[in-house]
């Protein structure tokens, strides 16, 4: 049995710093807002044998837009470049000009654009859903350990779980405003939707936990220490949090290598969730519920 | 044996839908004829346009005809262009409307495009007097567009082109009460908001001879040349916009780029299902065989569920959702494996261990899948179309792998492992 209570303090230094890093990431670096929010053009191209700087300076100076950015998926040779809403014309100019410079292996990939308008109602729609699953989370958090239990009172479950929430969504998305400065991934709705689907993650393997803790509480009720039985129920469980995100990591694994370059950031994020999501269950949550009942005595 | 029986039928009757899935949900064959697979832009390639309708112009009691007139006119521009199926829809947007274009295909759909944006709208005009200078203003007229129903070049005796065109019986009224207004005064086309014939109103627009009843009419006069003549024809039976639209909303996938998206999404779900089917083998061995034909039944399953949802189209976020929920299904058979272990361990028999295993897991399965659950609803009903795709395969994925692993991996393991042991 690993003794994961006694070492708390080590887990949740190295929780504390990730957390620390990504939010220093998120002031930082800020993100890059997708197009879905910020309205403009995305266009995918596939360009053979050049740079990034190469096209980013054909779209400025030989194309007249401004403030281009361009992120480059290397083993598709595929270039997205954020451009201004562009008319379906002079798109087809564009790329007239583009395969007279770098070649007839030019191809056109995938073209989205929106107008502001379009863009400010996804935006708008994003905000709520994240609002809303935070507060249909929250209930349900609520109503998972709706029953009072002893020693430790409900309520500081479910705060718990709601602080292993945002620990497993504040980490991907510092690692993904990283991505965004380094790498010209945008904060788009997939980004906004993996978050989601990670605070589900979370939740989940948090409350497996939490329930085994509660059942052994209630078994040993007075006879054992506290921080034994919750080190128990971690150690119970944890084969199980391991093997269910193993599961889900295999999958997303073979989507980030295998899946279409148009999905790799979004399949990263909920990679890195998973992984943080199951580090938290076992090494965050249970430290901290025993931590705040020692402060209590 | 009664129960032993009994869950021998289940367990054939879960085969035999399984392998009927199969073949339903299979690309080709069988399944492709009775009802074959929607596929989204992301996997099929062609070009998806959104158009803002301006309405603020229409009387409220005509959006109807005025939308179904929009309808028809795109509809119509864009078979010109041999565009195979194309979808054109109206959808209410709050209190606005907009115009849903879905051109699928392979073909190339620039040209299409473009003239769907750039279809004008047209209008007919009166020249009116105003102020103390007695400058010449053009007055609006009801009648636009949208009236037209056919139109036709013609020429008179003396050889000289004319248009000839005929007004619906609404147009026909509107224009009927213009004419009777104005007759020996000029009635000027307006295109996009600029006249046909710029040069002098007074002597190049068309002259209202007479009142004109019932709806047909004929141009001509000095600025009708051959040119011109063609032009209006040619936009007349296009169909003018009965209201502006303003593109809003555009995606071009192409086609090549789209089927290999579609190729690599699926190897990716196949070696990731296969990944985990592996998995289950190294971590519960035996158990995992069933666990493993589940999981296969589950795929097989929802996936028919899938195909069976009225116009559900598949597309890459959807194919993502439910590979995800592939890893996720196999969670309920962790947490009732592990349990059965500790029972084991306990003493118990293995039948006692399976059935105390799924007795005791089933909470923490209800419990870890609901917040995945109400994360996908969430998504489905308050996001946009394209995340729609991946809330409805995660959602309904998680639900039908819920029934897989606890229903049929129990009636497997009651069938086989009693009687092994």
């Amino acid at each position: 049995m690993l003794n994961i209570i006694g070492h708390r303090k080590i887990f949740l230094f190295v929780s504390l710093t990730l957390v620390g890093l990504s939010l220093l990431s998120m002031a930082l670096f800020r993100f890059k807002l997708g197009v879905d929010f910020s309205g403009g053009s995305l266009w995918q191209v596939k360009i053979p044998a050049t740079t990034p700087a190469a096209v980013k300076n054909f779209f400025e100076s030989d194309l007249g837009f401004k403030g281009v950015s361009v992120a480059y998926d290397a083993p598709s040779e595929t270039y997205a470049v954020t451009l201004t809403q562009l008319s379906e014309s002079n798109r087809q100019a564009d790329l007239q000009k583009l395969k007279t410079q770098f070649g007839s292996g030019v191809q056109d990939v995938d073209f989205w654009s929106l107008s502001p308008s379009v863009s400010s109602e996804l935006a708008s729609r994003a905000l709520w859903a994240i609002f809303l699953v935070l507060i249909g989370v929250s209930f349900y958090i609520a109503y998972a350990f709706r029953k009072v239990s002893r020693p430790v009172s409900s309520w500081k479950y479910g705060l718990i779980t709601l602080g292993t929430l945002f620990h497993d969504v504040i980490i991907p998305a510092g690692v993904y405003a990283a991505l965004g400065k380094f790498f010209g991934a945008s904060a788009d709705t997939n980004f906004v939707v993996a978050l989601l689907v990670v605070m589900g993650f979370s939740v989940h393997d948090t409350i497996v936990v939490f329930d085994r803790t509660r059942e052994n509480l209630s078994l040993n009720r007075g006879k054992i220490d506290l921080k034994e039985i919750v080190n128990r129920s971690v150690n119970e469980t944890m084969r199980r949090s391991i093997n269910t995100s193993l599961a889900l990591v295999l999958v997303l694994l073979a989507l980030y290598f295998l899946g279409p370059q148009s999905l790799k950031y979004f399949v990263l994020t909920l990679l890195i969730g998973t992984i943080v999501g199951t580090y938290s269950s076992i090494f965050v949550a249970s430290p901290l519920l025993v931590m705040t009942e020692k402060k209590n005595k | 044996m009664k129960s032993f029986q009994a869950n021998l039928i289940i367990i054939l009757l879960v085969a035999a839908a399984a392998a009927t899935g199969y073949f339903f949900v299979s690309p080709t064959g069988f399944g492709d004829q009775v009802l074959p697979w929607r596929l989204g832009l992301d996997l099929a390639g062609g070009s998806t346009l959104v158009y803002d309708v301006d309405l603020s112009k229409v009387n409220p009691s005509d959006y109807t005809s005025v939308l179904n007139g929009l309808h028809d006119v795109i509809a119509r521009r864009i078979n010109l262009y041999g565009v195979s199926e194309p979808n054109v829809t109206v959808a209410k947007n709050g209190n606005d409307y907009q115009l849903l274009v879905e051109l699928p295909g392979v073909k190339n759909l620039s040209q299409a495009i473009s003239q769907i944006g750039e279809t004008p709208v047209l209008d007919f005009r009166t020249i009116g007097t105003s102020g103390a200078t007695s400058t010449q203003t053009y007055v609006s007229t009801n009648l636009t567009g949208r009236y037209i129903t056919s139109a036709s070049l013609g020429f008179d005796n003396l050889g000289r082109p004319l248009v000839n065109f005929n007004l619906n019986s609404d147009g026909a009224k509107i224009f009927q009460d213009i004419t009777a207004q104005n007759v020996g005064k000029p009635l000027c086309i307006f295109i996009d908001n600029a006249p046909v014939f710029p040069a002098d109103p007074n002597g190049s627009c068309p002259i209202i001879q007479s009142e004109i009843v019932g709806g047909q009419a004929q141009i001509s006069g000095s600025g009708i040349t051959q040119s011109v003549a063609q032009t209006l024809v040619e936009r007349f039976n296009a169909g003018a916009l009965a209201a502006p639209i303003k593109l809003v909303n555009q995606r071009t996938v192409n086609a090549s780029a789209a089927a290999d998206s579609l190729k690599n999404i699926l190897i990716a779900g196949l070696i990731g299902a296969g990944l985990v089917a592996l998995f289950m083998l190294f971590a519960y061995g035996k158990y995992g065989i069933f666990a493993d034909l589940a999981l296969l039944a589950y795929i097989l399953l929802s996936l028919s569920l899938f195909k069976l949802i009225p116009n559900f189209t598949l597309t890459l976020a959807g194919i993502a959702g439910f590979i995800l929920s592939i890893g996720m299904a196999v969670d309920a058979n962790i947490l009732i494996f592990e349990r059965m272990k500790e029972e084991f361990k306990k003493g118990a028999s293995k039948a006692a261990a399976i059935e105390e295993g799924f007795r005791r897991a089933w909470p923490s399965i209800r419990d870890s899948n609901m917040s995945t659950i109400i994360t996908s609803a969430i998504l489905y009903f308050f996001t946009s179309e394209f995340v729609k795709g991946f809330a409805l395969t995660l959602g309904l994925g998680v639900l039908v792998s819920m029934f897989s692993a606890i229903f049929i991996t129990r009636t497997l393991l009651k069938v086989f492992i009693r009687n092994h042991a």
